[in-house]
């Protein structure tokens, strides 16, 4: 049985289970490299360049987990899905940085996913990677409308305020787990990019940080699509990377909704267009007075520090909210 | 309220800026030089980690805006590189600090005629003919060849000098001429002039010098200011550097020339970096490569702290460096670069280039100092 790698990171948490899924039609065997642990991010820090952003230094690290385990890895060069913005430079490079800066990798299947020039460039990309694993048109047809339905279930859950990692327990290991809400308590929306907010291990767990301090979180992944491309911002030009834009949509969104009592946006050191985007996210919660923060973390985040600024934070919202009532 | 425009400053190509808005009929406020004050301003308002020219350009901005400019001049882009998004981020917190300045900003007119015109047309109060605009610009086009190629001169001449800074002070010298030239005639007369001034300069013919290229991002790469004038630091050290690009063009009528294939540079991209991944990160992956195939001694990169395609490029180039074996040095340059940290790092490698020239040469090891 052929072996395929999918490292998890990056787009592992937002296309996981639709890979999963066509690759296991298709008799393949996936490999996933679980969750970042210290070693793995060490190994990333060493071979990744110093001034590549954490994300992508994990990312390193779960390639480099996944090296003699697999026969395959899979890194697509996703360019374009919506026919209007393309992904950050780093991801449009990312196979050939693994490929050529890290030694001794196995075989890398680079389909390049574009939808501005070619019709069904989607099930194009799905039909040439399955025919590199040697399977008939037919089968591959029929993995890839199982993959769709099976991404399809992933974002309903999603939306049901489970979180990419939650969602993809359910859908994959039939684990059941109650939604964490309640009524009366404070709501909080986390914006940033799926990679750096759902990795427990560089977000330091923000995430059950915030909810075992009592408090709901929502975040982008939760939202409908439609809900963010019908939100705009008055910028003069769009954001040019799809993640970006997405997060800045989904910062509007949260300005405007009048449940949400603070919103945190988490960065990873160094992150390009998170230069842009922090700057536009703060201007405009400015102007909507909502407690906003910015969190930067990198390779070197710690438990304590974190943890002791999401409570000046929380204590902060809190008094505000009282001084209101 | 009187118009004042500005835009922002990149090495000497303001001089031909500053004549194209007077001919239409604009007061110019000119950019100073990027300097201390300059970094200051642009670091205190610019995001943490955006950069390099973006804090730069701020700084620009701002200092223009004190001398009474009210109307930003500068480039757009589609992406993928951030750069396209900078006018937008400027013109918020310009506006956000309370400076009512307006905005021109020129996309490409392949992609946005429309936008072209309406600009030119913004620039425009003298109100002249279409056909008067095209003249002016053909004559600004070729002043900004002039002071490119004044430019290029002084590449290949600093490093065999006899006396170490009359190329400097030469070039500060022809720079007046050509800045001072005003009809085509002139232009051409003056570029001519300096072209065979700088040439006259006395030089050492036996002198080993070592060709270095240089690749990067733009802005690095054509403001000396932003790189502490590491063209001027490696001709002093016997280098002479061969820049991949100028506002004029790529230097193209070499590449093609010299290399046997006759490669382009997206071609030489092309096993490494199949995807435009915005910036000049293929462009640097390419120009590397085609300077291996000239036999060149070494490449330095330049790229600003947290650029994201020239991150992408520097993971490649480890591996092109190795394939071609040509030794690569990059620079990430920000608001903390010394010159000092940057002369020594350039020291060790000019030294580590030449035992390797000397070595093909002679087949001898020599030591550093009887290299030089």
């Amino acid at each position: 049985m052929i072996r395929i790698g999918i490292p998890s990171a990056l787009f592992y948490y937002v296309y996981y289970p639709m890979w999963k899924v066509f690759f296991e039609e298709l008799g393949a065997q996936v490999v996933s490299s679980g969750k970042t642990t210290k070693k793995l991010l060490d190994n990333g820090v060493r071979e990744a360049l110093a001034d590549a952003c954490v994300p992508v230094k994990v990312f390193f690290g779960h390639a480099i987990a996944l090296k003699d385990k697999v026969d395959y890895l899979f890194i697509p060069r996703i360019v374009c899905l919506n026919n209007k913005t393309v992904y950050c430079p780093k991801f449009l490079g990312l196979p050939d940085m693994v490929r050529y800066g890290l030694e001794n990798m196995p075989p890398i299947i680079d389909v390049r996913i574009d939808t501005r020039t070619r019709r069904n460039a989607l099930f194009k990309a799905f039909y040439s990677v399955g025919k590199l694993l040697n399977a008939k048109s037919l089968k591959i047809f029929k993995a890839y409308v199982k993959a769709r339905m099976a991404q399809l279930r992933f974002q309903k859950i999603l939306r049901r305020g489970f979180q990419p990692l939650e969602a993809i327990d359910i859908i994959f290991n039939h684990k059941k787990i109650k939604p964490v809400t309640g009524d009366g308590r404070l709501n909080f929306a986390i914006v940033g990019y799926p990679y750096t907010i759902h990795d427990q291990y560089i977000s330091v767990d923000i995430i059950g940080k915030l909810r075992r301090m009592g408090i709901n979180v929502v975040t982008v992944d939760n939202l409908h699509p439609l809900l963010l491309k019908l939100q705009r911002y008055k910028l003069g030009k769009r954001l040019f990377w799809t993640f970006t834009d997405r997060t800045l949509r989904a910062a509007y969104y949260f300005a405007g909704r009048k449940d949400i009592d603070g919103i945190i946006h988490v960065t990873a050191f160094g992150c390009g267009p998170d230069s842009i985007l922090d700057k536009f996210i703060q201007i405009n919660n400015g102007s909507n007075k909502i407690p906003f923060m910015s969190l930067t973390i990198d390779e070197h985040s710690g438990e304590a520090g974190l943890g002791t600024r999401l409570e000046a934070f929380v204590d902060m919202v809190k008094r505000k909210k009282r001084s209101e009532q | 309220m009187m118009r004042k425009v500005t835009f922002p400053h990149m090495g000497e190509s303001y001089r031909t800026f500053k004549m194209l808005l007077n001919d239409l009929g604009n007061e110019v406020v000119l950019p100073p030089r990027p300097s201390r004050k300059t970094l200051n301003l642009g670091v205190q308002y610019a995001p943490e980690f955006a950069c390099f020219p973006l804090k730069i350009l701020m700084g620009t901005y701002l200092e223009t805006i004190e001398k009474g400019a009210n109307v930003l001049v500068t480039s757009g882009g589609v992406g993928p590189c951030r750069a396209g998004l900078y006018a937008e981020l400027h013109k918020r917190i310009l506006h956000d600090m309370g400076h009512p300045v307006e905005m021109i900003v020129f996309e490409p007119p392949r992609l946005y005629p429309l936008n072209f015109i309406r600009n030119v047309y913004k620039l425009n109060p003298k109100r002249l003919s279409i056909k008067s605009i095209i003249e002016c610009i053909k004559r600004a086009w070729r002043k900004l060849q002039a002071l490119d190629n004044a430019e290029k001169a002084t590449h290949v001449v600093r490093p065999r000098e006899l006396t170490p800074g009359t190329t400097t002070k030469t070039y500060k010298k022809v720079l007046e001429w050509i800045d001072a030239a005003y009809t085509m005639d002139e232009i051409i007369e003056a570029e001519k002039a300096a072209l065979e001034e700088i040439y006259k300069i006395p030089q050492d013919p036996e002198r080993l010098v070592l060709k270095v290229g240089i690749v990067g991002e733009i802005y690095v790469l054509l403001e000396p200011a932003s790189n502490l004038e590491i063209e001027e630091t490696l001709g002093n050290l016997g280098v002479e550097v061969e820049r991949s690009m100028f506002l004029t063009g790529w230097t193209r009528d070499n590449t093609w020339k010299e290399t046997v294939e006759g490669m382009t540079v997206k071609d030489a991209a092309m096993p490494y970096l199949p995807e435009l991944i915005g910036g000049h990160g293929r462009d640097s992956i390419g120009n590397t490569v085609l300077y291996a195939k000239r036999n060149f001694d070494g490449v330095i990169q330049l790229a600003p702290f947290t650029c994201i395609p020239e991150i992408v490029a520097k993971t490649i180039l480890t591996s092109v460096s190795r394939d071609y074996n040509i030794p690569v040095l990059t620079f990430f340059l920000d608001e903390q670069t010394g010159k000092a940290g940057m002369t020594t790092r350039l020291e060790a490698f000019v030294d580590l280039m030449k035992r390797k020239k000397l070595l093909r040469k002679t087949g001898k090891i020599l030591r550093p100092a009887s290299a030089l």
